[in-house]
């Protein structure tokens, strides 16, 4: 019963990656632009050679590449090899493998992402359910407001604010980068430190666009969850506070938050890209803008197909941990 | 025999936006240990409050007034909150009305008895702790295994029990019952009421009843309260109770149930139970008594003593006296 359940979920995978691969395949190819001439007539221009060969050129990259066959068999060849687990090249940067590209920027998109979609979470959960405990002293509940506040502003705005007033202005942060130039990437300390330092801006202000959501719905819950009969008999058997808010509130509380979690992973990697971009951090986010610009699909549809493949992935993965934190929802 | 439980001049208010509404109004009451009091009345009349107050769970905007409730010798009024916590269940338990939803729905039956036992002994070894669970619930006719279950695999009944077995975990002095077999169909109320009967016979525990259910308390309880607009109006004997009641408000309760001599004729009680923001002048059920003097409407009448055992709260007594 259970291999079956999971056979259900992969073949479901299979379905999402082949649906999101499918609509990105063609999106890009609405428009006529093509990369390769592109890229050659950027060379020209800044005087590579004579613009005379540059048709003479595209067409053999083109054909090289692929891109002569019609739409429709360019199609199943690029199912084929997704299928294969090949990603292609990249068009504007070959020699480079797509996933040479991805595997390049995946540290730091992960590394700001997990932070701060964890820190997010964790923060705006707990501000969450101590405003909804009605034990809880003032000063704490009234935390929750200002991060209210923040969650109809989005990230990208906050990134924007943080960047001039912080670190433009007031010179307390770097002003986007990875890491200091001039300083060479090793394993040292020093040189964590400095990718830290740099990631302070970017974190705080998905931070601050996402908590306040967290906050709103963790309270929601709370509410209704600390006048359950078995808060209030948890109190009558004598329990102390901590033991209720943890035990008896905040796990029942959170159960719809973890489900919560694995959706809003999604809208974060969008917000993600654009914060990316702003901090000029080689993330995904930055590499998917800049195919976007140059026109490079097949590192757009790489990019693309490895979000949705992990998205889908860490959803399937929520599902399957969910029964370890509900008993009542049991696997057939 | 010094009575295991004294409530003495025990006064409990809600202060609402409509103003101050007094849902327990110095109430006295005595039991003694291995002593089963039943607790009746209308909604509202301040039996729930009256079970909250003993826990000392009255939730703003309802504050305890005045008075005292001494189990065992010791005045919980007068503890401080963490001594009262610790009083909670090893000296008076409560055992919750809606036992449907009174059990966590993610943690083991067991765990959450552990957590019981826990926050009033902490340094007992887990062997202990687990032990001293399973007896609770073979006690109350449940199986070992239960401990490992969860709430939504066990049917009303058997929560029912679990919330019994958590109340007697610590062996209390006094346990409130509130409407515990409310939810229940009538073989699964009367299998739990006599658990609960057994349970109280082995220990010698006080228990206080509470519920509506005239039939029910007529076969487990000895003694009745009755209860209207927050005041006791009598307390008696169950025999003396449902044969002769003295007071106007319980001799109407007791005739408006059914019985098989005057069946498909029911009487009910004339008028409205008044709202404890604006309680009549005098006794409280004098609008709607059919027996009501002239000193009914303007004097709060007295609880007094007669036939050497019943408490009764009204002046046709006292007045021909």
């Amino acid at each position: 019963m259970r291999l079956r359940l999971i056979l259900r979920r992969v073949a479901f995978l299979v379905m999402v990656v082949w649906a999101a691969s499918t609509i990105t395949f063609f999106v890009p190819r609405l428009s006529n632009r093509n990369p390769i001439r592109e890229r050659f007539a950027e060379l020209s221009r800044t005087g590579g050679f004579a613009a005379a060969d540059l048709e003479v050129i595209v067409a053999s990259y083109n054909k090289k590449f692929g891109l002569d066959k019609p739409l429709l068999q360019q199609y199943t060849d690029y199912i084929g090899s997704i299928a294969r687990f090949d990603l292609g090249v990249s068009l504007s940067r070959f020699p480079m493998t797509v996933t040479q590209i991805i595997y390049n920027s995946l540290p730091w998109t992960i590394s700001l992402l997990f932070v701060s979609a964890i820190l997010s979470f964790v923060i705006g959960n707990l501000l969450g359910a101590v405003a909804a405990w009605p034990r809880s002293p003032g000063w704490l509940r009234a935390f929750a407001t200002p991060f209210i506040m923040f969650t109809g502003v989005p990230p990208v705005l906050l990134a924007i604010f943080l960047l001039f007033f912080l670190a433009f202005k007031l010179k307390l942060f770097p002003l986007g980068q990875a890491y200091s130039t001039g300083i060479a990437p090793d394993w040292s300390f020093k040189f964590m430190l400095d990718i830290m330092w740099h990631q302070v801006l970017p974190a705080i202000s998905m931070i601050l666009g996402s908590v306040g959501g967290w906050v709103l719905s963790m309270r929601g819950m709370g509410v209704t969850i600390q006048g359950e009969d078995y808060v209030n008999f948890a109190e009558h058997k004598g329990l102390d506070g901590r033991t209720i808010f943890r035990n008896y509130y905040l796990r029942n509380a959170l159960l719809p938050q973890v489900t919560g979690f694995a959706l809003a992973l999604g809208s974060l990697i969008t917000s993600g890209a654009v914060v990316e971009g702003l901090y000029a951090l080689p993330g995904l986010g930055s590499k998917l803008g800049e195919a976007i610009r140059a026109n490079d699909f097949m590192v757009i549809y790489g990019i693309v197909l490895f979000i949705t493949m992990s998205v889908a992935t860490l959803m399937v993965l929520v599902e399957f941990l969910y029964p370890f934190l509900d008993p009542r929802i049991k696997q057939e | 025999m010094t009575p295991i439980l004294q409530i003495r001049d025990l006064q409990v208010s809600y202060y609402t936006d409509l103003g101050r509404a007094t849902a327990l109004n110095r109430v006295n009451l005595d039991l003694n240990a291995g002593e089963k009091l039943g607790l009746v009345g209308e909604s509202g009349s301040g039996k729930s409050t009256m079970a909250l107050a003993m826990m000392r769970m009255i939730k703003a905007p309802g504050r305890i007034e005045s008075g005292s409730v001494t189990v065992g010798g010791v005045d919980l009024i007068s503890l401080n909150d963490e001594e009262m916590r610790l009083a909670r269940l090893s000296r008076i338990a409560y055992i919750p009305q809606g036992a449907m939803n009174s059990l966590n729905p993610v943690m083991r039956i067991g765990a959450q008895m552990v957590d019981a036992i826990k926050a009033h002994v902490p340094d007992m070894s887990q062997a202990d702790m687990t032990e001293q669970c399973m007896k609770a619930l073979e006690s109350v006719d449940l199986k070992r295994n239960v401990f490992q279950m969860y709430a939504h695999e066990l049917s009303g009944g058997m929560k029912q029990r679990v919330c019994i077995a958590i109340g007697i975990l610590l062996k209390p002095q006094v346990i409130i019952a509130d409407e515990p077999t409310s939810a229940l169909d009538v073989v699964t109320q009367r299998q739990v009421m006599e658990t609960i009967d057994r349970v109280q016979k082995e220990m010698g525990t006080a228990v206080i009843l509470i519920g509506h259910d005239m039939g029910l308390m007529a076969q487990f309880v000895d003694k009745v309260a009755v209860m209207y607009a927050g005041r006791l109006t009598e307390v008696s004997t169950v025999r003396d109770m449902f044969s002769k009641p003295m007071h106007p408000y319980a001799q109407a309760l007791i005739k408006s149930l059914p019985n098989l001599s005057n069946k498909g004729v029911f009487q009910g009680i004339a008028g409205l139970a008044p709202s404890l923001l604006r309680i009549p002048n005098g006794c409280a059920f004098h609008p709607r008594c059919p027996q009501a003097m002239d000193v009914c409407k303007t004097t709060i009448p007295d609880v007094k003593e007669y036939e050497g055992n019943r408490l009764v709260a009204c002046h046709l007594y006292t007045e021909g006296a």
